[in-house]
């Protein structure tokens, strides 16, 4: 019986600079973002990243490990503009990226993780993604109606990173909370070999069923690879029903992204060290925001 | 009820008309006025409409914009949203940082795509919104540097772009209204562009075409658009108790 119980370094470890890396969550909701932190502390870089994007996508960004994105949007909810992506699109530093609908993205996913060479739809035609994406292709529908189809490529992933509230060692998840997003597509569309889920909490086999019903047991383990024990693992984005957003943080994160001088010192502060240094930091910013709040009471 | 009504109060049931006669489809907002519309039709004139809490649930009785104590009666997780989105048993209500004549929209960035401008949200869900199913916008600051005769990048499409595609997409493409702080369009027109349709109280016609950067269809007859019933005001401070809404809308 295989134990895929592993630390996020040792999952950096098996990716390689110019992979194609799929990331779960929706903005800035259920993001493996300290797999994401792992992953900005390594040399990796020139990654394909296909992404419902939030601050996954504006730190990697931000980091100059982008080569190529595919997105419909990259927001952090509560605040509609991710700075890092803002920054990174306005002065051209993601070399190719690549706008689509939203429900493109999951076709995409989709097809991939059916292996299928495309999916057809409707989303997309007649708008600017036709325009600024020229290699899209359209199809003819073989039946009486003839009718001309957008086919979505499949995207195949090299890495998929998701986080769920629960796992167990052998790579059975589950979440909790109110949307699966489309994580399961995401482990889909990976080859085996580097699909990791994290987890807020790695529990026995038998009590998968304590917390949820059994329609929270989408991800089972022939698709996962490597699973990571990852507290507060998707801080500062959503965990429900484990924690909800860090709004303060978060916007701390984007007041920091304003200038260069501010962000390298949350960088030095937050990113520099390890996952346990990040977390033992977001505690201590904590009781410096209340000090601060108690002292101009 | 006084004979002026609050703009904000007018906005809401200029939003909420939108809905009517949708019966039991997904009735979407985006942004507070827009989610304020919607909840507001369904809690008066258009009862079968389905209101989602834009988490991933649906959501019966009055509940306000921001609100806790939900009554669900359903679930909607993100896919099955792309799935009614393609049914068409859904009329989504946007906002739109450039609109055309036709009803092309710009949520995604301003200045060239290549290399914008200032970067927005991105194309988002707009293309398989505006082709799939009954989409309206509401904007709140009616003026020229929104109202363009070239969207920079199409996020939404519009009625020439859909008309290009033809087929299915020509024939169900149903853009319905636009709402902004001067008035209510729509494009009941015969090659579909943009039509003025009521005025909010207080603006003028000149007001409306000074602020739109392309020629629009006005018609011989404009109307006034109407305020809130009393209906409708008790259901509006229900739904928007802290006056959200007034935040939204320069008066």
């Amino acid at each position: 019986m295989r134990n895929k119980l592993i630390s996020e370094t040792q999952a950096i470890a098996s990716l390689e600079s110019g992979m194609t890396l799929g990331i779960g969550g929706w903005g800035s909701r259920r993001k493996p973002m300290s797999l994401v932190r792992a992953l900005l502390r390594s040399d990796i870089t020139d990654l394909t990243v296909v992404s419902y994007g939030g601050p996954d996508v504006g730190l990697l960004c931000a980091a100059g490990k982008v080569k190529k994105l595919v997105y419909a949007f990259v927001s952090l909810d509560s605040i509609a503009l991710e700075p890092h992506f803002r920054i990174a699109r306005q002065s051209g530093t993601i070399p190719e990226p690549v706008e689509w609908d939203e429900g493109m993205l999951q076709w995409a996913l989709f097809a991939a993780s059916l292996r299928l060479p495309f999916l057809p739809t409707r989303a997309g035609l007649g708008s600017g993604v036709m325009d600024v994406n020229p290699t899209l292709k359209t199809i003819n529908s073989p039946y009486a109606d003839a009718e001309e189809l957008l086919a979505v490529p499949a995207l195949r992933l090299d890495a998929a990173f998701v986080h769920m509230n629960r796992a167990d060692s052998r790579g059975n998840a589950q979440y909790l909370g109110p949307d699966l997003y489309f994580d399961d597509l995401f482990l889909g569309a990976c080859e085996p070999g580097r699909r990791f889920v994290s987890a807020e909490k790695i529990i026995a086999t038998q009590d998968l069923l304590k917390e949820g019903t059994f329609h929270t047991l989408k991800i089972n383990r022939s698709m996962v690879d490597g699973v990571i024990h990852a507290p507060n693992g998707a801080h500062f984005t959503t965990c429900e029903p484990d924690y909800g957003r860090d709004e303060a943080f978060q916007k701390a994160y984007v007041d920091a992204a304003r200038d260069p001088e501010t962000w390298k010192a949350f960088t030095a502060r937050f990113l520099s060290g390890d996952e346990s240094t990040y977390q033992e930091q977001v505690v201590l910013w904590r009781a410096e925001v209340k000090a601060a709040q108690e002292a101009t009471k | 009820m006084s004979d002026t009504p609050v703009l904000a109060d007018v906005i809401a049931v200029a939003c909420a008309e939108a809905w009517r006669g949708d019966g039991e489809i997904f009735a979407s907002g985006m942004g507070v006025m827009q989610m304020l519309g919607a909840r507001l039709a369904r809690a008066t004139f258009e009862p079968d409409l389905m209101i989602s809490d834009g988490e991933a649930f649906f959501i019966a009785g009055d509940l306000p914009i921001g609100g806790t104590d939900k009554v669900v009666e359903g679930w909607i997780p993100f896919r099955s949203v792309f799935d009614t989105v393609a049914g068409g048993r859904r009329h989504v209500m946007m906002g739109a940082s450039q609109i055309d004549r036709y009803g092309n929209t710009n949520i995604a960035n301003i200045g060239p795509w290549a290399k914008p401008k200032s970067q927005l949200l991105g194309v988002r869900g707009g293309p398989g919104n505006t082709v799939n199913n009954a989409t309206s916008f509401f904007i709140p600051k009616h003026q020229t540097s929104v109202f363009v005769p070239v969207v920079d990048m199409v996020s939404g499409v519009g009625y020439d772009r859909a008309k290009k595609v033809g087929g299915f997409i020509a024939q169900r493409h149903d853009l319905r209204r636009v709402i902004t702080n001067l008035g209510v369009f729509d494009f009941k027109t015969p090659d579909h562009a943009m039509r003025l349709v009521t005025l909010h109280p207080g603006v003028s016609l000149d007001d409306v075409v000074s602020n739109t950067g392309f020629e629009l269809v006005v018609p011989a007859e404009v109307l006034i658009s109407r305020g809130p019933t009393a209906q409708e005001s008790a259901a509006i401070n229900i739904i928007d108790p802290k006056g959200l809404r007034l935040r939204e809308i320069a008066s």
